[in-house]
């Protein structure tokens, strides 16, 4: 933990390092402070996609779906004094093998965040996957959550945001998030049929994933659309479907969990949108709108607002929203030259400590301060959650807040710093935390916290104070 | 717990201390049981067992100094020169049952002034910070014969302090909820955060709402952190009741870095000792017949200032007091050579100068209360001591 004292550990390192990064690893501040911009270029390289996870989505998908049919049939099956208690046992299977989904998908995700040596890339992947947000409130996202972030999102975070938003939309979990697999053009062939047998049960469209892609994944709540745009839009999608939605019958075909087209559902014709016209095209007709979408400068300024938001101050000053937001249209919305003109900003390292952690970023970068890989996916998930922020659970298609007063509850605070006491606890009076802190913080650390520090009455109380002091509760 | 059957295995084992087993184990209390409680923060010796006899105590404590014996909310008269503080209400009953000791102006072979490094020396027995590796009651532990799934020891924290590390496995155990952080941290972070309006705003209205909280369930913060250091005190005592448990347990307890606002009968410092009494009176009850195989120990890094500073509390210092309590004591006196609190008495001008290495204490109680014998403390728990006697005539014989 102890280095060469002769590398100074500037500013911009600390910036680099716990604001762009994930939080300082002992020795990662030495080890990146030659050329902490270099350092985090060096992490926009499309990497080796690392280790595939063991399951993937369709496996899973597969999975659950199985265990909600069995619910479904042992319901509808005689023997009516074990039913309710076979529908109990069903039920419980199939929660906790969601469940055991989930754990382990958070467990997979914070070890890398923990263990990670391109931390920068990491945070992206999180920042992406927090944009194109699905929450695992809503059954069956807590199996799919993560594997949707490790399919759709990490793959493309070097990449053209066009990509990224067209394999986030067509990504099993954002269909099913929202509903459009339920989604029917009226005058599809059957829309059509439906209609004709039965009118009460019409078959309709649903706008739920048009009206996010537009007020949230692209162009931004005032990014100059109309209720028209988005009924074309929701005219557009449907048909994006996903394989095995239902057991049988209509919508069963194809692979169950994968992105499928359904001819049969999708609105025919030629459609506008947002002044465009789009002929008749399938499949084609859709992404054909999600790729001018993503070159829209509405989308520009939205994503080069969340982008300095995350990465420069709650507030950014309107030259770097600006300087991004050009920067994206003028290379076609390809993302490495917008990190890039994020890292060459002068407001990016005008000052320390411009961010207030979320939970996330508090509970990685104690891992990381510590070395500590987390084993027991159960704790860490309940730590988030206690928090209050639930891995992938976000509550809506909104994904978590990036503001210091959306975090700022006073109870949160306190729970930050009960939380610090566990941590202490665990740790014990084995580590120096006056050391643990020049480890992690460097120069942000403070005179008034490092005096605090190591002026406490134990090893486990200094530890305390570091944890839930502003220094380290900023990045 | 451990048992003279285990006892005799170790014995017929042919280790290195068998071949003196008379030595090893004369008149050795097999059924005692031993808790450490290590005062995290440097506790004032003088508020503990204030020398209301010495003539200076009244003019250098100041308004630190504690009421006389026999007044209102005024000190407990130990022996006519030594006091106890008024919170030490059970510790004061089980002195006059001959079942305390107070040893005065103690103090580990360390003379700077970190608290983590104090802690480091204290709980290594080593004679600087390093010094060892381990625990010195880790070292005492292979004559006792624990074993993994069967430690001779405890620690009642989420790990074990050093005190208790080393090769001998020892178990441990806390709660597994979220620990409440304890009011000296908090008055900590509140100070910390004084400069950050952020945080000090939020801080304060939490505070506020805790209060609320536990007034609904008819406590307070303070008496919830009394608590838990009472429940931790029981918890240790239901460990050494049962059979196969461990004979050894060690707590922790914080609070003692008074540098403001100390407060004499009543304030921060008076808080702490009350909560420290108010574990010794449960451990003494959960204990019941075990209490008379018992002997607590209870040190500190270091002493504080003998004067008040400018925030009326005191800063690190160097010679303080250990409290010893349990049935199994020779109680009742007060032990240790008086070196006065005139100025030239004073250690660097400031402090209480130690007479007596608190490793004469601890190894007093291992050899009379453990039974370990006097070589192997000296050689294998404190190696290089040679100049700290152990204590005698501690334990009942």
């Amino acid at each position: 933990m102890l280095l060469p004292l002769n590398k100074t550990v500037d500013k911009f390192t600390v910036i680099a390092v716990n604001r762009f990064g994930l939080g300082a690893k002992p020795g990662e501040l030495h080890a990146v402070a030659d050329d902490p911009r270099r350092w985090l270029k060096s992490q926009l390289r499309p990497s080796a996609a690392g280790n595939p996870p063991a399951l993937r989505t369709p496996e899973v998908f597969a999975e659950v779906r199985a265990l909600l049919r069995a619910r479904r049939e042992q319901a509808q099956s005689g023997e009516p004094e074990s039913a309710a208690q076979n529908r109990s046992n069903n039920r419980n299977t199939y929660a906790r093998t969601v469940r055991r989904h989930y754990l382990e998908q958070v467990g997979q995700r914070y070890r890398r965040a923990a263990s990670t040596t391109a931390p920068f890339r990491e945070r992206l992947v999180h920042f992406w996957s927090n944009h194109f947000a699905v929450s695992a409130d809503k059954q069956p996202i807590p199996a799919l959550a993560g594997l949707y972030e490790e399919e759709a999102i990490r793959p493309h975070v070097s990449g053209s945001f066009a990509d990224l938003l067209i394999a986030a939309e067509q990504h099993p979990a954002m269909i099913l998030y929202l509903d459009n697999q339920r989604s029917v053009g009226p005058n599809s062939p059957l829309g059509k049929r439906a209609n004709r047998r039965s009118r009460e049960r019409s078959f309709g469209l649903n706008e739920n994933l048009a009206r996010e892609i537009l007020e949230l994944h692209t162009l931004g709540v005032d990014g100059g659309y109309t209720q028209a745009d988005v009924s074309r839009f929701a005219e557009v999608l449907t048909g994006w479907s996903i394989g095995g939605a239902n057991d049988r019958g209509r919508f069963a075909e194809g692979t169950p969990g994968t992105f499928e087209f359904r001819e049969a559902v999708h609105e025919p014709g030629a459609k506008s949108v947002l002044g465009k016209h789009y002929a008749e095209n399938g499949l084609g007709q859709g992404e054909q709108v999600l790729r001018d979408l993503a070159l829209h400068p509405s989308t520009a300024r939205h994503l080069a607002l969340k982008l300095s938001r995350h990465f420069v101050a709650d507030e950014p000053s309107a030259a770097v929203v600006d300087r991004l937001a050009e920067t994206y249209l003028r290379n076609d919305g390809q993302l490495v030259p917008v990190y890039e003109a994020l890292i060459d900003a002068e407001e990016s390292w005008e000052s320390l400590q411009t961010k207030y952690k979320t939970p996330h970023d508090f509970v990685v970068s104690t891992y990381r301060a510590f070395d500590y890989v987390p084993d027991n996916n159960r704790s860490t998930a309940a730590t988030l959650d206690l928090l209050g922020q639930a891995p992938w659970r976000p509550g809506s298609p909104a994904g978590w807040p990036d503001n210091a007063h959306d975090w700022g509850g006073a109870d949160a605070l306190y729970k930050r710093i009960e939380w610090s006491n566990t941590v202490a606890r665990i740790a014990g009076n084995r580590s120096d935390p006056v050391a643990l802190g020049d480890a992690a913080l460097g120069s942000a650390f403070s005179q008034r916290s490092r005096r605090s520090v190591a002026r406490a009455e134990s090893r486990l109380q200094g530890t305390t104070l570091l944890l839930a002091s502003p220094d380290f509760q900023r990045r | 717990m451990l048992s003279r059957r285990q006892l005799l295995q170790y014995l017929t084992a042919g280790s290195a201390v068998a071949v003196a087993p008379t030595l090893a184990f004369a008149d050795a209390d097999t059924d005692a049981r031993l808790v450490l409680i290590v005062l995290r923060g440097a506790a004032d010796g003088l508020a503990l067992a204030p020398p209301f006899g010495d003539p200076e105590y009244r003019s250098v404590r100041g308004e630190l100094a504690l009421a006389e014996p026999g007044v209102r909310e005024g000190m407990f008269d130990l022996d006519g020169f030594f006091g106890l503080h008024p919170r030490l209400d059970a510790l004061h009953g089980m002195f006059r049952s001959d079942e305390a000791l107070i040893v005065h102006a103690v103090a580990s072979p360390y003379r700077s002034r970190s608290h983590f490094d104090g802690q480091d020396v204290l709980e290594n027995g080593g004679s600087s910070v390093g010094a060892e590796r381990d625990g010195w009651l880790n070292r005492a532990l292979p004559p006792l014969g624990g074993s993994i799934g069967n430690a001779a020891a405890i620690a009642l924290a989420q790990n074990p302090p050093l005190v208790l590390r080393g090769a001998e496995a020892v178990n441990s155990w806390a709660p597994s909820r979220m620990d409440d952080a304890d009011t000296s941290t908090i008055e900590r972070l509140k100070m910390l955060y004084s400069e950050d309006s952020f945080f000090a705003e939020r801080l304060e209205s939490a505070i506020k709402s805790q209060n609320i909280a536990s007034a609904m369930d008819g406590s307070s913060a303070r008496v919830r952190s009394q608590d838990q250091f009472r429940s931790s005190m029981e918890t240790a005592g239901r460990f050494l009741m049962a059979d196969d448990g461990p004979r050894i347990a060690v707590l922790e307890a914080g609070g003692w870095d008074t540098h403001a606002n100390q407060g004499a009968e009543n304030g921060a410092l008076a808080n702490r000792l009350a909560a420290l009494d108010g574990g010794l009176a449960a451990l003494q009850a959960t204990l019941g017949e075990v209490w008379r195989h018992t002997v607590v120990v209870m040190a500190t890094e270091f002493g504080r200032t003998v004067r008040v500073n400018g925030t009326r509390g005191t800063d690190h210092g160097t010679g303080s007091a250990a409290l010893l309590a349990g049935g199994a004591l020779n109680g009742g006196a007060v032990l240790g050579r008086w070196p006065g609190l005139r100025e030239r008495d004073l250690f660097a001008g400031r402090d209480l100068e130690p007479t007596t290495d608190t490793r004469s204490v601890f190894k007093g109680v291992l050899i009379e209360h453990l039974g370990l014998s006097e070589k192997y403390v000296e050689q294998q728990v404190f190696p290089g001591s040679t100049d700290a006697k152990p204590l005698r005539g501690l334990v009942r014989s």
